[in-house]
């Protein structure tokens, strides 16, 4: 893709291949706790039925996801896994929290053994609150960030410089601001 | 072994000459496979490493801990009512079913019993997170084992159950509606009518996964004789709920034990299996919620009025002592040993859940099985890892 990380692709088509690439997500299927259940809920079950959305929640290795959904606690122990198979997908890939527990520790606050938001780890584009959200949110969390897609720098993209932490602000679903 | 029929007793020998036979002619080179943390045939983060010999496990190890979030040590900074919020999380498929017994090891130290109608709503709804648990178990059941459909049938009907608990609770998953001394609420206006509707739903989605699943010829081929579980092995590594059953043992704490909760009310069968097997397992499970959508029924026709909270202090004080109250959960024997010193929140509590044993018996009864049984009999053990890990 030469051209595109010159930066010299026309803004028509750069629209298109966003659109497409926002209408064509794929989901890692990765449940840690609670939250993995409602996710199910979002992506197998036919009353939410996320497909309608234009994400295939069916990769089962992240080396074929754009997305990840980090839907539940994650432990110190499970940390470096995390990581892992972050590292493993390939660019563009973007990561939605799902949870109070992926978002900031949620009811264990103050546990030992849980890491404090899963953004001290991998950045974090969407964040979702609830415990656990219900699928609508999710539903919303995706539909904001396909939103985004659309209106991204795709050379900036494809270079790797968005992907660095603290390069833009993360939405919250249902308003408010990451402190 | 003891338990067997002859013809099985046959099969399995017959069975074991063959492997016999097998690893003679070919020479076979051992390998280490790491199954997870993060597998999609995994429910969570269950980390399973298996030593192979060809396509025979010779050695099984659950990893544990990846899901560790330490419930123990939290509840120790923590009021009494606010460790029903935590410990709703344990078991996240039937978390109504996590505050009960919790509640009810407080309210004995407190020698208060809540007033019989909240007693029989804490049963209600106790069933109802029992069928949402078990209902969404035989739909992922199918994807373990390659047949995804059932999967959007459990989720579809689950979501019916979820409604009712919503409806009552206001939380779909995480309830926390259980206070010491009884309940938050009354059920909603037309609670009763509704939850009719839905069981007889629920009945109509165990004959849809009767017919879809268990009659499978596919499944039973997959699941019959596999991972047998004889009753003595069974009781030795403490399995409790419709794993033991489904060895044969005929042991139900709903039944068997004396709690301030509406089970004697009702009547209801206790279903076992004599073989042991993983199909005797799933097999039980779906007998067990059909059973469920009975108690509820049966509970909702003799539903008794009246208040649906106790007299408690307005600041909960627990006097000191230790209590231990267990409960039949959905997957399993759940229990809370509460220590308390007449503080605000307990001194400690030690939680036995269900699954960290029924997990515990996985290198026993992996031991021998070929590769793709491994998952079949995982998924047929059923646990959650937030119950495993705590």
């Amino acid at each position: 893709m030469g051209l595109v990380d010159r930066g010299r692709m026309p803004g028509a088509i750069e629209k298109l291949m966003n659109l497409g690439r926002s209408y064509s997500m794929w989901v890692y299927q990765w449940g840690l706790a609670c939250c993995a259940i409602e996710m199910g809920a979002a992506f197998a079950s036919p009353r939410y039925d996320v497909m309608r959305l234009g994400v295939i929640p069916l990769p089962a290795s992240p080396r074929q996801a754009d997305l990840v959904v980090v839907s539940g606690t994650v432990t110190d122990k499970m940390a470096p896994a995390v990581l892992r198979l972050y590292d493993q997908m390939p660019e563009p890939k973007y990561v939605i929290s799902m949870g109070s527990c992926a978002n900031c520790g949620g009811p264990y606050w103050d546990s030992y053994s849980v890491t404090k938001g899963v953004d001290q780890l991998i950045p974090v584009d969407i964040y979702v609150p609830g415990c656990p959200p219900r699928p609508e949110a999710l539903l919303e969390g995706i539909v904001l960030l396909q939103q985004r897609i659309k209106h991204e720098d795709m050379a900036a993209k494809w270079r790797g410089e968005t992907t660095e932490p603290l390069r833009r602000e993360p939405i919250v679903v249902g308003g408010g601001n990451v402190a | 072994m003891t338990d067997l029929s002859e013809r099985q007793q046959l099969s399995y020998i017959a069975g074991q000459a063959a492997d016999a036979r097998l690893n003679v002619e070919l020479e076979t080179e051992g390998m280490t496979l790491n199954i997870g943390p993060q597998h999609p045939a995994t429910h969570g983060t269950l980390r399973i490493i298996v030593r192979l010999d060809g396509e025979q496990v010779v050695w099984a190890e659950p990893s544990c801990g990846y899901m560790h979030r330490g419930y123990e040590k939290l509840t120790e900074v923590r009021t009494y009512p606010q460790v029903t919020t935590l410990v709703n999380r344990i078991d996240w498929l039937g978390s109504f079913a996590n505050e009960v017994p919790f509640i009810l090891a407080a309210e004995k130290l407190m020698e208060i019993e809540a007033p019989p109608r909240a007693q029989w709503i804490r049963t209600i709804l106790f069933e109802l997170s029992r069928i949402a648990n078990i209902s969404l178990f035989l739909g992922d059941l199918g994807v373990q084992l390659g047949a995804v459909t059932p999967a959007f049938f459990a989720f579809r009907d689950r979501e019916h159950v979820l409604n009712l608990i919503e409806s009552v609770t206001g939380g779909r998953f995480h309830p926390n509606f259980d206070r010491i001394g009884g309940l938050k609420d009354d059920l909603p206006k037309g609670f009763v009518d509704e939850t009719r509707r839905v069981m007889r739903k629920m009945r109509t989605y165990c004959d849809e996964i009767d017919d879809l699943l268990i009659g499978n010829e596919i499944f039973q081929a997959r699941t019959r004789g596999v991972g047998i579980i004889p009753k003595d092995v069974a009781l030795q590594y403490g399995l409790s709920g419709a794993n033991l059953r489904a060895s044969g043992v005929d042991w139900d704490l709903r039944r068997d034990q004396v709690v301030p909760m509406a089970w004697d009310d009702v009547d209801f069968k206790v279903w076992t299996h004599p073989d042991g097997d993983s199909f005797a397992r799933c097999w039980v499970r779906l007998q067990e919620t059909r059973e469920a959508t009975k108690i509820v029924d049966q509970l909702l026709d003799g539903l008794p009025a009246g208040p649906v909270m106790a007299k408690v202090p307005r600041i909960i004080k627990v006097p000191a002592g230790e209590a231990w109250v267990s409960t039949e959960n959905p997957l399993g024997e759940m229990g809370y040993y509460v220590v308390s010193k007449g503080d605000l929140g307990p001194f400690r509590v030690k939680i036995r859940s269900a699954s960290f044993n029924n997990i515990s018996v996985a290198p026993w009864v992996l031991r021998g099985v070929y590769v793709p049984d491994v998952i079949t009999i995982l998924a047929s053990l059923y646990f959650i890892l937030g119950d495993i890990d705590r």
